[in-house]
């Protein structure tokens, strides 16, 4: 209590002593410079004035705006997206979930192999795209080429995001799926015992989908999972090379775990990506609603068939395809929860 | 063993880029004793540290002419692997670094890459305990190294780069990062380490390299020619450098000329 009393009469005084000194700098500043030996700078602080107080006020409040303005968007897109559905949703309840048959003149609706479509191209194209982005990821931050000659690389792997869908599935058409039918053909020959490979390649189907799905995502894995890397601290790096690692040591038992939770994130991202993703895959999936374990066979996802039976769709076909979006942004919202989540509990053991 | 050489470093220039940053520093280290290196900042001591255990090839633009014999091998040789001189000759850092997994995992990792056959964790118990941090995580070898306090992280990593027994340990800065009561447990833990391992200390705490080290190498910054060039002023019993210096320029950064 003391203390703060004695703080704020010091405060005052020194308050008074400015005060007075830029009087008699006022009076005269000869007189003063000549007291102090050198002109002395006079004090330059002063309280923000109303305006620009307002214009702060004014910010916060618009950046405050923008950001629940966004939020705002989102749920209205959901509450549309939901109401447009709910007459489906009435109607076809779960049984649209378990369903098959998606049949707009017997008005019999259910996308269980959509779903399986969806999650099956996108786990397929996670798993090729996580284990080349890694890899690349690896190769341009560890010091295997010379710095010009990484960045150079980067700039060409982050291109590939730039390529338009639609033309890695005219791509995927006419150079992807020819180059496969040999291989497929061969393995189904071979090993048609095996589940994946027991029907041949007939055109569009799974595994040319997922292939091409990979590519596309490749950039944001491999992008990601690079400054994932980057960021590992270089004392960290110093710490095992030091101890006498190899490259590999080092690589695969310190700086990849390090840097572990955020290429998990650049996984999930990436599986995000590859969940919405419509034209390569309307072009190259083969719209089949089938459930198979089969690459070859054709099949479906969510986003294929939605924007594929939109323009013919009656009423009541539009609200079951309503339907499906809402199923849709519920699978990609799960899978970025849980990624979160996972992402949150693995920072939280690493550090504590 | 006792007083020869352990490592014998004829450092003749060492390069980043363009830019000398080291000239002239012929430094032998005793075995069995704490040699440390001392001197203003930008004098290249933890630069020539680090050519000990060939540290610095980490970083793309070195480069270094001389000869550093460790064993009586030139490790600077053509033939020689890096990878294996610093399994030789340990390093503890100047911020502590430990691996972002459990402490018994820290102390065992050179051992594991060293496909060591025998008892871990007894290793890794020795080690902590040399270190004297064994009471302190007995009961938590599994949580993770970043969850110890800063003193107790540098004294980790002194576990993990000792739990291979290595011919050498080079100390950079170890305590800079830490206060003065990590700092105190440090140093006396470095003169307990000295009856088993060569050390090499460079340290900007002068009263640290007169505390701890036997020999102290005295380096300088030569500003001629407009750029800044690190390289040995006077190596000598410690006493004998604090206190009687042969050199000038010694003198005037004992007295605190200069830092």
């Amino acid at each position: 209590m003391s203390d703060s009393r004695s703080d704020s009469r010091s405060d005052s005084r020194s308050e008074s002593r400015s005060d007075s000194r830029s009087e008699s700098r006022s009076d005269s500043t000869s007189d003063d410079g000549g007291a102090a030996g050198a002109p002395v700078a006079a004090p330059v602080a002063r309280p923000p004035s109303a305006m620009e107080r307002l214009s702060d006020r004014g910010f916060t409040g618009a950046t405050r705006i923008l950001t629940w303005g966004v939020v705002a968007l989102a749920g209205y897109i959901v509450w549309e997206i939901g109401g447009h559905a709910l007459p489906a949703i009435r109607e076809y309840g779960t049984g649209f979930l378990t369903g098959t048959e998606w049949d707009a003149n017997r008005q019999q609706f259910g996308i269980l192999a959509q779903i399986w479509g969806t999650v099956y191209s996108s786990l397929l194209a996670l798993l090729m795209a996580g284990f080349v982005g890694l890899t690349i990821a690896i190769f341009l931050t560890q010091g295997f080429l010379p710095r010009t000659l990484e960045t150079t690389f980067r700039y060409i792997v982050e291109l590939l995001a730039a390529v338009p869908s639609v033309v890695y599935g005219l791509w995927g058409i006419h150079v992807v799926i020819p180059l496969l039918r040999p291989v497929a053909e061969w393995l189904h020959a071979g090993f048609s015992w095996i589940p994946f490979f027991s029907t041949t390649l007939s055109g569009p189907g799974m595994f040319p989908a997922a292939l091409v799905l990979a590519i596309m995502i490749l950039p944001t894995v491999a992008a990601v999972s690079q400054d994932a890397l980057t960021a590992v601290p270089h004392k960290m790096k110093e710490a095992v090379y030091g101890i006498g690692a190899t490259r590999w040591e080092a690589i695969v038992k310190v700086i990849v775990p390090a840097a572990s939770t955020s290429i998990f994130g650049a996984m999930v991202l990436g599986l995000g990506r590859a969940l919405g993703e419509t034209m390569a895959l309307a072009m190259l999936v083969g719209n089949s609603n089938q459930i198979t374990l089969s690459l070859f066979s054709p099949a479906n996802t969510l986003a294929a068939a939605l924007a594929l039976n939109f323009p013919e769709a009656g009423r009541i076909e539009t609200q079951a395809l309503m339907y499906s979006a809402v199923v849709l942004l519920a699978i990609t919202l799960i899978v970025n929860v849980i990624g979160a989540a996972i992402v949150a509990r693995a920072t939280k053991r690493l550090e504590a | 063993m006792k007083n020869g050489i352990a490592i014998d470093c004829r450092l003749d220039a060492l390069y980043y880029g363009d830019f000398l940053a080291v000239r002239d520093s012929h430094v032998p280290v005793e075995s069995g004793s704490i040699t440390g290196f001392i001197g203003p900042s930008g004098c290249g001591k933890s630069s020539v540290l680090r050519c000990f255990n060939r540290t610095n090839d980490l970083i793309p633009s070195f480069r270094f002419s001389g000869n550093v014999y460790f064993q009586g091998q030139d490790i600077y040789h053509k033939s020689i692997d890096p990878v294996s001189v610093r399994r030789y000759i340990g390093m503890v850092f100047q911020q502590p670094n430990p691996f972002a997994m459990s402490i018994f995992d820290n102390v065992a990792f050179g051992l594991r890459i060293n496909k060591y056959k025998g008892e871990v964790g007894a290793r890794v118990e020795q080690a902590l305990r040399q270190a004297a941090l064994w009471d302190e995580v007995k009961d938590k070898l599994k949580k993770s190294g970043l969850s110890l306090s800063g003193g107790q992280q540098q004294r980790l990593c002194i576990a993990r780069a000792i739990a291979t027994s290595p011919a050498v340990l080079l100390m950079d800065e170890p305590c800079s990062a830490l206060d003065p009561i990590a700092t105190r447990s440090i140093e006396e833990l470095m003169l307990e380490l000295k009856t088993r391992y060569t050390i090499a200390l460079v340290t900007h705490n002068m009263q640290q390299a007169r505390r701890v080290a036997d020999k102290t190498a005295f380096m300088g910054v030569d500003i001629s020619g407009g750029r800044r060039t690190g390289y040995l002023v006077e190596l000598g019993e410690t006493r004998q450098v604090f206190e009687e210096p042969r050199e000038e320029l010694t003198r005037e950064y004992m007295r605190g000329k200069f830092s």
